[in-house]
């Protein structure tokens, strides 16, 4: 059993249902990836994980205590990075930490030692006795952070943690999240696709309040219909010679033609649905044998496409 | 303990929290200017040549509270709400309770500094004459008494909204109708029409019923249980609203 379980989560918004069903687990040295268009229900989720907010139906576990029966130890166990990375602007970033250790029941040099680590994890050092207010939003941001991991929890919730940081600030962040997923259990929401790949091991993408996919970000790209193409440039020859005798092979579903000039042409070939893998690339060779071939390349699956392929009926519905 | 811990934790951060914004002194001045001129001016200290606290000083109290304590309260739970930061605090290991009473009592405590400021009133009354210090000092109760069932009013309608505005308006519509239950001018309008049973118990609802006791040095348990029970009901009431909102 995982260190979160999540059993038929659901929430109503009034009669509008924002979470559907929800279940998943997530064990100690996971770190699960949680994807989804804006209104998916992913901060609820999160929200109700966290105790925040109680379930319409289903529960949540966390290390074994169930959050709505059992709340105070369930809580102990977690670190929370709320959406917007909330922080009382009134208080120093180390008067913040400070009651955010009291109140995770660090005392004296437990409580000292708790903050300092949190403050040189999260690179706070310059801007200790600056008031939370005249932060920048990256440091509030890290200031937030450093807040969820001061108790150093077995179990991190975080929402959109690289949200409005500058590009070095999200490498270190992510370095941070993979480092400790190491070692906890961890859950981020994030609209950027290439955090999946840099820090999950497993990915789940959520769509109008349900799972419409769970896997390692791999397996996920598996899904693209790109996943598996071969795309080659021939030299010297016609778009329509090459096409025809690709079309021949028996595991091409579909070929399309990506570029043509005079002296070259640019090919994909799609693979059948159950073709095994590089049986289409080893076929493609075969049928080529005699062209003048300048690039060839097998397509990894692409995690955008599947994303928007997954969540999909939105978009359609803002393009009508 | 841990949930006083808690507590105390909570009490301390909201605390310090009226000192790093200029609220507390802005308070805390106009409260003893208004305390000031009002004995001396109005209430007629030196005139009246009593050595008495009663009906110069404390008589104003419940007017003054009516705008002042729903000015430190306003923000205890609207801003919460509004910054964001109650998720991070509901979400820590503690209950909402410890939360609440964490808030209300570091407001309480705030307002008994204030209201221990006016100390040189008395200095003043032991000066010139020899006043009865047990009375002054149950008058003191009782307006302290009565400032935490106005904040904890306050309390209430701090966590209808998120607007700190708002929240005072309704706070200081509430407290007035709980002065005026008791208000002489009102309750002589009430009584041509209504029964005496009825008037005694829109009178008993008062808070300035149960002030007036105090300011006569009477420590009467049905007023103090009266206080305290609307302290009680406010908080519990606060408690219901914010977890309503989190049921969405």
């Amino acid at each position: 059993m995982g260190m979160i379980q999540v059993d038929g989560l659901t929430k109503y918004f009034d009669a509008k249902r924002a979470v559907d069903g929800i279940s998943f687990s997530v064990a100690r040295g996971e770190v699960l990836g949680f994807l989804g268009p804006n209104g998916a229900g992913k901060s609820t989720t999160m929200r109700m994980i966290t105790g925040f907010i109680p379930p319409s139906e289903g529960s949540v576990s966390v290390g074994g205590f169930d959050m709505v029966k059992n709340p105070i130890p369930a809580k102990r166990l977690i670190g929370y990075l709320p959406e917007n990375a909330p922080a009382y602007t009134d208080m120093t970033v180390h008067g913040f930490l400070d009651f955010a250790a009291e109140l995770r029941g660090l005392r004296g040099d437990a409580k000292k030692r708790a903050v300092h680590r949190a403050v040189e994890m999260c690179f706070l050092e310059s801007v200790l006795h600056q008031s939370v207010e005249t932060l920048s939003k990256g440091y509030r941001h890290r200031t937030c952070f450093a807040q969820a991991i001061i108790h150093d929890p077995d179990v991190l919730i975080l929402d959109e943690p690289t949200d409005g940081l500058d590009p070095n600030q999200k490498y270190e962040v992510r370095n941070l999240i993979r480092r400790m997923g190491e070692k906890k259990a961890i859950i981020f929401s994030t609209h950027i696709l290439e955090e999946v790949d840099a820090v999950c091991t497993r990915a789940i993408i959520i769509e109008r309040g349900k799972i419409v996919a769970n896997g390692t970000p791999s397996e996920l790209r598996q899904k693209s219909e790109l996943a598996g193409a071969v795309t080659l440039r021939v030299k010297g020859a016609t778009s329509a010679t090459v096409s025809t005798k690709l079309h021949q092979i028996p595991q091409a579903r579909r070929v399309t033609v990506l570029e043509e000039k005079s002296d070259a042409v640019m090919v994909r070939v799609f693979p059948k649905i159950n073709a095994a893998d590089g049986e289409l690339a080893r076929a493609v060779g075969v049928a080529a044998r005699d062209w003048q071939i300048e690039q060839l390349q097998i397509e990894e699956g692409r995690l955008d496409e599947v994303f928007r392929n997954l969540t999909m009926p939105d978009t359609k519905e803002l393009t009508k | 303990m841990n949930a006083i811990a808690n507590i105390k934790t909570i009490a301390k951060r909201e605390l310090s929290a009226y000192f790093t914004s200029p609220l507390a002194y802005v308070f805390i001045v106009i409260f003893l200017l208004l305390n000031g001129f009002f004995t001396f001016m109005v209430g007629g200290f030196f005139e009246r040549g009593q050595a008495s606290l009663t009906e110069s000083f404390f008589t104003w109290h419940p007017w003054f509270y009516l705008f002042l304590v729903p000015a430190v309260g306003m923000r205890l739970w609207a801003e919460e709400r509004r910054v964001g930061t109650l998720e991070l605090l509901l979400t820590m290991p503690i209950t909402s309770w410890q939360a609440i009473t964490g808030k209300f009592l570091a407001s309480w405590l705030f307002l008994a500094l204030a209201l221990a400021l006016t100390f040189p009133l008395v200095i003043t009354v032991n000066y010139l004459g020899r006043p009865d210090n047990g009375v002054i000092l149950c008058g003191y109760i009782g307006s302290w008494l009565m400032a935490g069932a106005y904040l904890a009013v306050s309390c209430i309608t701090s966590a209808l909204t998120r607007s700190q505005v708002v929240s005072f308006i309704i706070a200081v519509v509430i407290c007035l109708f709980l002065i005026l239950a008791g208000f002489t001018p009102v309750i002589r309008l009430l009584s041509t029409w209504a029964g005496a049973g009825l008037v005694n118990v829109v009178a008993a609802c008062s808070v300035i019923t149960h002030f007036n006791n105090f300011e006569k040095g009477v420590l009467d348990s049905r007023d103090l249980i009266f206080f305290l029970s609307l302290i009680v009901f406010s908080l519990f009431a606060t408690a219901v609203i914010l977890r309503s909102h989190r049921a969405g």
